[in-house]
């Protein structure tokens, strides 16, 4: 009941773009049908996840034969699936109702309409990724969110970056597709059936489980953004309008995620390996993702990397679990797993707030450009603020959700510097955590510098306002959240506490509660007090202000007479003392003038930091393959007869050989 | 029985030649109707006695093989107005020999093959992989689009020589479904010759190869 309830909902998700379709591309009642269809589908899919929280027992699997000779149409909802369809409902319809006012039609005549189209498709193809219980139904939920996706990349088609990124993300999607064949065939070889999420049954030998996690972490990881394979994600993120760079990141990421979640569930008890290379994978795209986010210059660009930093801290948290499971250890599985799932909520929120409120900027400053922003703050009130909560939560910091969350992962880590069995130095990534954060804060210190404070550097810029309520609705909506969920994070670890049962095996019996390891009174406790202690600090500092107002003049500049923007410390300024710390990894690109005379001309210096992994690798070794492969080609001839007797070579070849 | 069948076995033969030596396209049309013609015949002979669903599939595959789908040929014919394939990628002569060494090859290796006892003693298997290699060859050596529609059509005429030796056991649904894929596929063809036409000026087909990267 509770399932087809779920279905039917996600259906009219799905459909919200379609009667857009039909109308004029001039009007914007398409685009309001759009929205009332996505919102009304959305709460009707969140009052059924609550009913199916509440009483489970309701809730039954589908399974119906279907047309096709392989695959059942089979569909059921758990409570780790509730902990994925939450964000994917919720900003489904927060989305759409920016949308309204960030794309609207009558302003973008000739992609709106498309972009609609598919984010219901995206919607509801992440749904039924969730919800899917056999592998050529998830195989086919997957492409669509996947399409999905690639057109909505790929909305403003007529900018030649718009098009390569969107290119490139088709490419890497598609190998991540191809994986997937691969995981699902193999567990058909190993179960028999396409059925799916069950634990593997004992007789599946441990080369074919072990060739199942590699491919399915391949696949995943692909989705998920994990270094070094998040090649597609940072242009992609850039590149797409901010609605759907929202979605992209605060969801559909975790529809990877999910996956990985789901592998590491394949085995009741599996090798340690398993859990040390997700660990160690996490680490890495945790790191990594952090110090490119931190060179940056482009705003979205930076959100983008640090979203492969939170799927690094996510995914650490998963492998913390893995281990947990391999050695039976309750405590690591409840507060590995549960960290990272309760990260997954949080930065469905906070990731997507930032980059609404990165849209606002670029809707008001037609630039993503850090060096040519500024001074916003005073004209952008309320989206700095916004700016400054999710920036906030995302550097993890309380009493904000993001500090929850990692907290969590962190208390797990130091379960394992106790441990016995040689496992201590798992502890170690704990002060990796650590280091991401510092470097988060730092990154974001930038971010909210370059871009909040000091004055506009461009005319755009200078003429900035805050968007409009609608604008707004859903960036309050997503704040309350952050909030709401790091003062009262009681609400939330019930329902972790029971994913987080769902996904243990059995074997390990009771797992108990995240409130044994960590009361929770002292958390809302403590973020209330820092509450009160920032507002009482704003008081203040609003009375300070209004008693003795502030006088303005110019910046002493060592006796310049004529002060311009350009003076300021940059976005890139701020950074460069970490961009050369960490120069050994990120390779930063360099162009400074040569100064050898004493009345020197005119010069530029310019700076950037390209992705290693594709900027310097895998784009130039493409290059390098198209020039010396170039023998390959005569194969690709052209005529169409050709190609035929193609086909007839490889039909008598495979008579020859079958 | 076996001999009627034969007889047209042979004639099925006869026009497979017929349409690898001839260069005139209409008179090809003409052939590969008759083709079909004598093609709907058959299930009539083999099934020994009328039922209605043999019938059926006979009168079905007489109208759609020998007037609906040469209709659409023709008309594609005057939209482009051309009369003749020049400049085959094979020549004529070289093709229509091919084609008898094909035969002769598909003779021998039905001689071979573990035939059922009934199936021996016809034509069948001969003359449909003989049929096949026809449409293969008209499809790699010709150069018209159009020539390639019927290249299309010779294959699936010898695929429909093979279905006989299964009458009694496939479905007829299969089969009307085979002709409806056909029809389909020819109607798709000939919209993409008006297309070719228009856009190049010519049906030749090796100037596609100028969209292949």
């Amino acid at each position: 009941m509770i399932t087809w309830w779920l279905l039917i909902s996600v259906g009219v998700i799905a459909v919200s773009g379609v009667p857009g379709l039909l109308l004029s591309r001039q009007s914007d009642l398409g685009q309001r049908i759009a929205a009332v269809l996505n919102v009304i589908g959305s709460a009707s899919g969140g009052a059924a996840l609550v009913l199916q929280h509440a009483h489970p027992e309701l809730s039954r699997a589908i399974s119906i034969q279907w047309a096709l000779p392989v695959g059942r149409f089979a569909v059921a909802a758990d409570d780790l699936g509730l902990i994925f369809l939450v964000p994917i409902l919720l900003i489904s319809a927060l989305g759409s109702i920016y949308g309204l006012t960030y794309w609207l039609q009558r302003e973008h005549v000739g992609n709106g309409r498309k972009l609609r189209l598919c984010w219901g498709l995206l919607t509801a193809g992440m749904a039924m990724v969730v919800l899917a219980r056999d592998g050529v139904l998830f195989l086919m939920a997957w492409e669509v969110m996947a399409l999905a996706a690639f057109f909505l990349v790929a909305t403003e088609d007529n900018k030649p970056e718009v098009r390569e990124a969107a290119w490139v993300y088709l490419v890497a999607t598609h190998v991540g597709t191809l994986s997937l064949f691969a995981f699902f065939a193999l567990l058909r070889y190993g179960t028999g059936s396409f059925q799916l999420w069950s634990a593997l049954p004992a007789s599946v030998a441990p080369r074919t489980a072990m060739a199942l996690f590699i491919v399915g972490a391949v696949g995943f990881g692909l989705k998920a953004g994990l270094m070094p394979l998040h090649v597609w994600l940072p242009g992609a993120h850039a590149n797409a309008p901010s609605h759907v760079s929202a979605i992209l990141s605060g969801v559909m990421l975790k529809a990877g995620l999910y996956g990985l979640v789901r592998v590491t569930a394949l085995l009741p008890n599996p090798p340690a390996w398993w859990g040390v290379t997700l660990l160690v994978a996490g680490v890495l795209s945790a790191v990594l993702g952090i110090c490119f986010a931190t060179g940056q210059r482009d705003l979205k660009r930076l959100l983008a990397y640090s979203s492969i930093e939170n799927v690094g801290i996510i995914t650490l948290g998963l492998g913390l679990a893995t281990l947990g499971r391999s050695l039976n250890r309750a405590d690591w599985v409840v507060l590995g797993l549960g960290g990272a799932l309760l990260h997954v909520l949080n930065h469905g929120l906070f990731k997507p707030l930032l980059f609404m409120g990165a849209g606002g900027i670029l809707h008001a400053a037609h630039t993503r450009q850090m060096d040519l922003l500024g001074g916003l703050g005073k004209r952008m009130p309320r989206t700095s603020v916004l700016f400054v909560i999710g920036a906030v939560a995302i550097s993890g910091l309380p009493p904000l959700n993001g500090f929850i969350g990692e907290l969590f992962i962190y208390l797990g880590l130091f379960r394992t510097v106790t441990s016995t069995g040689g496992w201590g130095w798992v502890g170690l990534a704990a002060p990796a955590l650590a280091l991401v954060g510092a470097i988060a804060v730092a990154s974001f210190v930038k971010l909210l510098g370059a871009v909040f404070a000091g004055t506009a550097r461009s005319a755009h810029a200078a003429h900035a306002h805050d968007p409009d309520t609608l604008m707004l609705l859903p960036m309050w909506t997503l704040a309350g959240g952050c909030l709401f969920i790091g003062v009262v994070p009681l609400f939330v670890i019930g329902v972790l506490d029971r994913a987080v049962a769902g996904w243990a095996p059995p074997t390990l019996g009771s797992l108990g509660t995240i409130r044994n390891y960590v009361s929770v009174a002292w958390l809302t406790a403590t973020a209330i007090a820092l509450l009160a202690a920032v507002t009482l600090g704003a008081l203040m500092l609003t009375w300070w202000r209004v008693n003795k107002p502030v006088r303005a003049a110019g910046t002493w500049d060592c006796g310049y007479a004529r002060p311009t923007a350009r003076m300021q410390y940059s976005g890139s300024s701020l950074s460069q003392m970490m961009v050369e710390l960490l120069e050994w990894v990120l390779w930063p690109r360099r162009k400074s003038p040569k100064i050898d005379q004493v009345f020197a001309a005119p010069t530029d210096f310019e700076s950037d930091v390209p992705d290693v992994v594709l900027d310097r690798g895998l784009l130039p070794s493409f290059g390098f393959a198209g020039r010396t492969l170039t023998w390959a080609r005569a194969i690709q001839r052209g005529p169409v007869q050709v190609y035929l007797l193609y086909v007839l070579g490889i039909l008598i070849l495979l008579l020859l050989f079958a | 029985m076996v001999s009627l069948l034969n007889a047209l076995l042979v004639l099925v033969l006869l026009l497979n030649l017929f349409v690898l030596g001839t260069s005139r396209i209409s008179a090809l049309i003409h052939a590969v109707a008759l083709q079909g013609v004598v093609l709907a015949s058959m299930p009539l002979i083999v099934h020994g006695h009328l039922v209605l669903p043999t019938a059926l599939i006979a009168i079905v595959t007489m109208l759609v093989k020998g007037s609906l789908i040469p209709q659409m040929l023709f008309k594609g014919l005057r939209d482009a107005q051309i009369k003749r394939e020049v400049e085959p990628i094979i020549g004529f002569m070289p093709t229509t020999l091919l084609g008898a060494l094909g035969t002769a090859a598909a003779i021998g290796l039905a001689a071979k093959l573990p035939l059922a006892e009934g199936h021996a003693q016809t034509l069948i298997v001969p003359a449909a992989l003989s049929t096949v290699f026809t449409g293969f060859l008209l499809l790699t050596s010709r150069i018209k689009a159009i020539t390639q529609a019927i290249g299309y059509l010779v294959l699936e005429n010898g695929i429909f020589i093979f279905g006989l030796l299964l009458i009694e056991a496939v479905p007829f649904l299969v089969e009307l479904g085979v002709l409806l894929d056909l029809f389909v596929g020819i109607f798709v063809t000939s919209i993409i010759i008006h297309h070719i036409n228009r856009e190049f000026a010519s049906l030749d087909t090796r100037r596609l190869s100028a969209l292949k990267e």
